[in-house]
């Protein structure tokens, strides 16, 4: 903290505000990502898939 | 593969699900080294201690205006070549965008307390980032009342185009109005008037922030091609219906 001298406050906030604002970003993509995933895997096991995607091959037992 | 090839969004998709986990690795190594680095950087000669600041203070401000001229490149693509991954890009940038000019300010705010006695002044290169924020919050805004996400994503491309006018006059705000903020003295014409002791984790820093922007830029991206692909099913269930 003396490093940082009188202003220490200032410094360690910013980084402080920095840490929030990336960790918001990663948080946000992270959950959106989930959630999306979520909602695709329910319309896939409704039977419900796009036209266009690749049919998951019957397992041979 | 082409570059064109990517802009398929399933190969896109294909792509990302591999690159995303190394570009996470290398973001991190990136602040890895960085952070040391400016943590280790001496003061500044008149601004003592709170030059540490700086190495958040302008990558944020470099990649929020980073991130406006993709997306006015974006926005080029959709409303030429009507590309739905260009309008992906756009609509993906738009929050981080908006998140990093955040940090700017904020950042700046508090650089600017210590230095100037004051944490705002109504100055050129200040109001026009304010702006240039406000303005990420309205393509964002668009983005999430439009209906039709198609007539959302024209109206979001010309706004952004138009609002790509902000950019010289931030860079050039410091030269063309007296402001209080300091001039441009890393890119600047004569070379950076940087001390290579501050200059390097600086630059060190910048890269870090891109490689974050790039990695949560692509993972948005992803994001939001799930998000269409569930909005065509839930529309050709309702046709069914």
């Amino acid at each position: 903290m003396t490093q940082l001298g009188q202003h220490a406050i200032f410094i360690l906030t910013a980084y402080a505000a920095a840490l929030a604002v990336i960790a918001a970003l990663i948080g946000w993509v992270a959950v959106d990502y989930s959630t999306q995933q979520r909602i695709l895997g329910e319309f896939e096991q409704r039977g419900i898939r796009r036209r266009s995607a690749p049919r998951k091959k019957a397992s041979r037992r | 593969m082409a570059l064109i090839d990517l802009a398929n969004p399933t190969r896109f998709l294909a792509l990302a699900n591999r690159a995303l986990p190394w570009l996470a690795i290398a973001t991190l190594i990136a602040f890895a080294v960085a952070l040391p680095m400016a943590w280790a950087a001496p003061d500044d000669y008149q601004q003592g201690a709170t030059v540490k600041i700086m190495f958040l203070h302008v990558p944020s401000a470099w990649l929020a205006m980073f991130g406006w001229a993709a997306m006015s490149v974006a926005s080029l693509g959709t409303l030429v070549w009507r590309h739905p991954l260009a309008d992906v890009a756009a609509k993906a940038t738009a929050p981080i965008g908006a998140a990093l000019t955040l940090l700017c300010l904020v950042t700046g705010s508090l650089w600017g307390r210590p230095m100037w006695g004051t944490y705002w002044v109504w100055d050129a290169r200040l109001t026009s980032v304010l702006v240039f924020f406000i303005m990420y919050l309205g393509v964002i805004a668009l983005y999430a009342i439009a209906e039709d996400p198609n007539r959302g994503a024209r109206a979001a491309a010309i706004l952004t185009l138009v609002g790509a006018i902000n950019l010289p006059i931030i860079k050039f705000s410091v030269d063309w109005w007296n402001t209080l903020h300091q001039p441009a003295s890393v890119v600047r014409m004569g070379g950076s008037a940087i001390d290579p002791s501050l200059l390097r984790p600086l630059l060190m820093m910048a890269l870090a922030f891109l490689l974050l922007f790039v990695t949560l830029q692509v993972a948005a991206m992803r994001n939001e091609i799930l998000r269409r692909r569930i909005r065509s099913l839930r529309i050709s269930q309702a046709r069914r219906v």
